[in-house]
């Protein structure tokens, strides 16, 4: 009897104990993360922000708040890689050409077509596929003038397609070198 | 002055402000070289025409040699954000983190994140997950929840002959050749591919999408 007294009290002091022991681990803290890099449509950072510190601003931006810091800096980058701009082929001058890039976003559509550009205006921005030759297309609409044809040594690059072809199945990308 | 002129002249002032890059390889200093660089984003309707894929490649300009060290960050969260409304503002996110103890990338959402902007935290469970696939292997992939993920090593899907633009950037070149070089041809980067159902993304037709890398702090 005193040996199971003995037990209990010693169970029921390790239980207290373990209870109190509970009460005092805190619940952990709530783990963040910190922007570094951000990206919506391709080649909007290296092109159209010049100074490292635009750079490196840019980056820890988010799309709402792109507009009032770097518009104006795109624009006049733009103009600063062509002189001559007027409009695109999109019919867009300075303002509205820069306006549009400088929010970084990726448009996508859900219910149809999604494709940077495919040479059907109603499918310009509406994704960005595997295959798409992006950089083209916005040479296109930086140097091609209000017909795509001006300035025709700057608006292809010449390289039009992937090293490697691309898959029609998950996961699409293809196998590393 | 002539527009080639003054064409020259723009370039030698831009030359002067710095290396170009593309896509978004290395597009600033302190990103170059980490696991936190973000090379390219890609989003498409694939082989499923209920569901939407998403591609957010990092860790650019990967040699063969170098893709067969390298790995994903336990500390970096690399978060697709999607705008339904058009005000540029995420109403879902996407939450991708690599669990070094189980090998696997962890998928998180499609869901309505608590925390918006520049600062992240985990929401809620996790949707789907996969191991990395290794170097030379076959892809592995995971199909859970309405979710597809693939995680691991890829060829570099990003063509541009990046040489020759610098060489117009600095006025050395007057334009491109034809046909050009491919500076990415040969190069890996680490991607991860979603295949998400449509049905999840909530959307009323076009949405904006953008992809953020985060580091834990």
């Amino acid at each position: 009897m005193k040996k199971t007294i003995k037990l209990l009290s010693i169970i029921l002091a390790a239980g207290i104990f373990g209870i109190s022991c509970k009460k005092s681990d805190s619940t952990p803290a709530t783990v963040y993360y910190q922007q570094q890099d951000q990206m919506g449509r391709p080649a909007i950072n290296t092109v159209f922000n010049a100074a490292v510190t635009d750079k490196e601003a840019f980056n820890m931006t988010t799309p709402s708040a792109m507009t009032s810091a770097f518009q104006s800096k795109f624009q006049s980058r733009l103009l600063a890689l062509n002189a001559g701009y007027t409009t695109n082929a999109l019919g867009q001058d300075a303002a509205a050409l820069t306006g549009l890039l400088a929010q970084d976003v990726l448009n996508v559509s859900t219910n149809g077509t999604t494709t940077f550009f495919d040479g059907n205006p109603a499918n310009t921005l509406s994704g960005r596929a595997l295959a798409d030759d992006v950089i083209d297309v916005e040479l296109l609409l930086i140097f091609g003038g209000p017909a795509g044809t001006s300035n025709p040594t700057l608006t292809s690059d010449h390289v039009n397609a992937n090293d490697k072809a691309f898959s029609g199945t998950f996961p699409y990308l293809a196998s590393p070198w | 002055m002539k527009k080639s002129k003054l064409l020259i002249i723009a370039a030698l002032i831009l030359a002067i402000c710095g290396i170009v890059y593309a896509a978004d390889h290395a597009d600033a200093p302190s990103v170059t070289s980490q696991s936190t660089d973000i090379t390219d984003l890609y989003s498409f309707q694939g082989s499923d025409p209920n569901a939407l894929v998403f591609v957010a490649n990092t860790q650019g300009l990967l040699s063969p040699t170098a893709t067969s060290t390298a790995k994903f960050d336990e500390n970096t969260l690399i978060e697709i954000n999607i705008d339904n409304n058009n005000d540029l503002i995420e109403d879902l996110v996407i939450q991708c983190k690599f669990d070094a103890a189980s090998n696997s990338m962890k998928v998180y959402g499609p869901v309505a994140p608590s925390e918006k902007g520049t600062r992240s935290k985990l929401e809620g469970n996790v949707t789907a997950s996969v191991g990395i696939t290794p170097y030379g292997a076959a892809p592995l992939t995971a199909n859970q929840n309405g979710v597809k993920v693939f995680a691991g090593p890829r060829d570099d899907p990003f063509f541009f002959d990046l040489d020759q633009f610098k060489m117009i950037l600095a006025g050395t070149a007057s334009g491109f050749n034809n046909p050009g070089i491919d500076h990415f041809a040969g190069t890996n980067v680490m991607s991860i591919v979603l295949e998400v159902q449509k049905s999840l993304l909530s959307s009323t037709g076009k949405i904006n999408v953008w992809v953020e890398t985060k580091k834990k702090i």
